[in-house]
């Protein structure tokens, strides 16, 4: 799919803004603090009903207005679809498709989004925690009813940490264990089919990877997924298993809950004692390997913007597969500053098949001539169309 | 902020399930502008309610008397308990008319965050009511919710006894409703709980 004209009224520093975007690679060149990023952080929005730089929709109104609005035209093969948004400062956000009222978390079903911004460093070098949300976020897209999952075993795990906190203060009594097991239960049953869902994702999503961590750095590098299971995990759960080996391969629901309810009764001393939760997916990790080591702590600046980049990119394979709209339109936020001019040559290739890319960049000669055919030059939260070469 | 007791009563209605600061706000205004004797029947209503009210000792529903028309009522059947959360799922339940025995109002469901155990419910009622035996079927209404689920699970296998048959009411999609308009998690789950055509 494609995003063929995009307007905002009121949305970040825009009071009002229109924009026609090309099929292939478009070109958003603007110095710093412009609005570059809000311009593809609005499409962001549609696809994920959320920004990726502030967790609330506030800060997506403009000052002093009472509402945000975000429109886009978006072309499904032949078919043109209106999806319209409305970011209310007081009240519920409203949405309406082809002029037609919907709920607001039905957007992502008429348009998907694949964006990667400089935040996305955090996949390789941060904590876990970024990791399993990438590996979530992407689950639902492809797999709706996960959503329902994911929110019901937070709620678990926060229901059966409230538990152990007040059995730990109360002593442990007979009847509070007796609802334990029935908590224990809900977390393993719902627990095991996440950890099902997120193995059998990675281990599609692996190729991938490789393949477009190859065509970013070259042949001589092999990038690569290993699980790291907390339930099968040996050493005492904590959050850093060391230099554990990691697993490759889908691990069925079925073998998830057995070895969930073994490490279950053998940490349930150390569990009552810390009361908190110490295994389960929520406590899981995706090792990223370049060519045999971690590469959180061994990757170059370099190469950890290439494996989030590359892990982006096997994001987009994975739901080109499977979508019935056509390609996620690509967004690539201020990415080819930080890459050395090999790099860019080779990203610029490598999306060259997709439907639509979107580009920002600070200085129009970080992009590979390739990328831009549509150049777009935006001043102070003003948009100049200009198809010349020069911005 | 309003001057005394017109902010009083403004915070105690904010107090209310479900009434934010400007509902309670614009209900105060209108209790100011009505007859006296309507806020006077409403005000006689309030402190009545509390002591004419009660719980039934039975199936812990809401009555006047010592026990609820439900429970004293001979034509319902004294084989089946209907077990549900709160005593206004008894009249949702009743609406259908397809029930004819009797309930068990737990008062809640089992939830740590909100701090409410097994003992916080009315299961050790609900055990004795068991006990002789009269009672073959035990039917578990509780909300479709995690919590209404973990209950469920609790009650199921404290019931676990022979002689009295156990079911959970079925969850899935809503009758007369279009199957495009569920949402992924409800149709999710009832495709889940699909059931063989029987031919």
């Amino acid at each position: 799919m494609i995003v063929s004209h995009l307007s905002l009224t009121d949305f970040r520093n825009y009071e009002r803004a229109d924009v026609a975007l090309e099929p292939g690679p478009n070109l958003f060149v603007g110095s710093n603090g412009q609005g570059k990023t809000n311009l593809v952080e609005a499409l962001g929005y549609l696809s994920t009903l959320g920004s990726h730089r502030v967790s609330s929709d506030q800060a997506l109104i403009r000052q002093h207005q009472a509402s945000a609005i975000i429109r886009a035209r978006l072309e499904h093969g032949e078919r043109g679809v209106l999806v319209e948004v409305q970011l209310n400062r007081s009240g519920a956000n409203r949405a309406q498709v082809n002029r037609s009222a919907i709920k607001p978390r039905e957007l992502p079903r008429y348009f998907s989004s694949v964006l990667f911004a400089p935040e996305d460093l955090a996949l390789v070098r941060g904590e876990p925690g970024g990791r399993r949300r990438f590996l979530d976020e992407l689950l639902v897209l492809l797999s709706p009813r996960l959503a329902g999952i994911l929110a019901d075993y937070d709620r678990v795990v926060r229901q059966r940490n409230t538990l152990l906190k007040s059995a730990r203060s109360a002593g442990v009594k007979g009847s509070q264990l007796s609802t334990l097991e029935v908590w224990d239960e809900r977390l393993i049953e719902l627990g095991s089919q996440i950890v099902e869902a997120r193995t059998a994702l990675v281990s599609r999503l692996e190729p991938e990877v490789a393949r477009a961590y190859e065509s970013i750095a070259g042949g001589e590098h092999s990038a690569a997924l290993e699980n790291r299971l907390s339930v099968l995990s040996h050493s005492d759960a904590e959050e850093d298993a060391g230099d554990e080996p990691g697993l490759t391969g889908v691990v069925t629901a079925a073998d998830a809950a057995s070895a969930f309810r073994q490490s279950l009764e053998r940490l349930r001393r150390t569990e009552l004692d810390r009361a908190v939760t110490l295994v389960g997916p929520h406590r899981d990790d995706v090792v990223l390997r370049l060519n045999g080591m971690p590469a959180r702590g061994f990757a170059s600046h370099g190469e950890s913007w290439s494996f989030a980049l590359a892990l982006k990119l096997a994001s987009v394979a994975e739901l080109r597969r499977d979508t019935t709209t056509g390609d996620p339109v690509l967004i690539l936020d201020d990415v080819f500053a930080e890459l050395d001019a090999a790099r860019r040559e080779r990203l610029a290739e490598a999306v060259a098949s997709v439907e639509q890319v979107l580009i920002t960049a600070a200085v129009h000669d970080d992009v590979p001539e390739a990328l831009r055919a549509n150049t777009v030059r935006i001043s102070r939260g003003r948009i100049f169309e200009d198809r010349d070469e020069r911005a | 902020m309003y001057e005394g007791i017109v902010q009083e009563l403004i915070d105690e209605f904010g107090r209310l399930p479900g009434i934010g600061p400007k509902s309670a706000q614009r209900i105060a205004f209108h209790i100011l502008q009505t007859e006296s004797h309507d806020t006077t029947r409403l005000a006689e209503l309030l402190t009545i309610v509390r002591e004419k009210v009660r719980f039934c000792e039975i199936c812990g529903n809401v009555t006047e008397h010592e026990t609820c028309s439900i429970c004293r009522d001979p034509r319902r059947s004294q084989a089946t308990i209907c077990v549900v959360e709160e005593a206004k799922d008894v009249v949702a339940i009743e609406r259908t008319r397809e029930f004819r025995g009797l309930y068990h109002v737990l008062g809640g469901a089992i939830s740590p965050i909100d701090g409410v155990g097994p003992d916080d419910l009315r299961i050790r009622q609900l055990m004795q009511r068991l006990a002789d035996g009269t009672v073959t079927e035990v039917i578990i209404a509780t909300d479709p919710n995690l919590e209404g689920e973990a209950t469920a699970t609790y009650l199921s296998r404290l019931l676990h006894q022979p002689g009295l048959t156990v079911s959970r009411l079925a969850s899935g999609l809503p009758v007369g409703g279009d199957l495009e308009y569920a949402d992924e998690v409800t149709l999710g789950r009832a495709f889940e709980g699909r059931r063989l055509v029987e031919n």
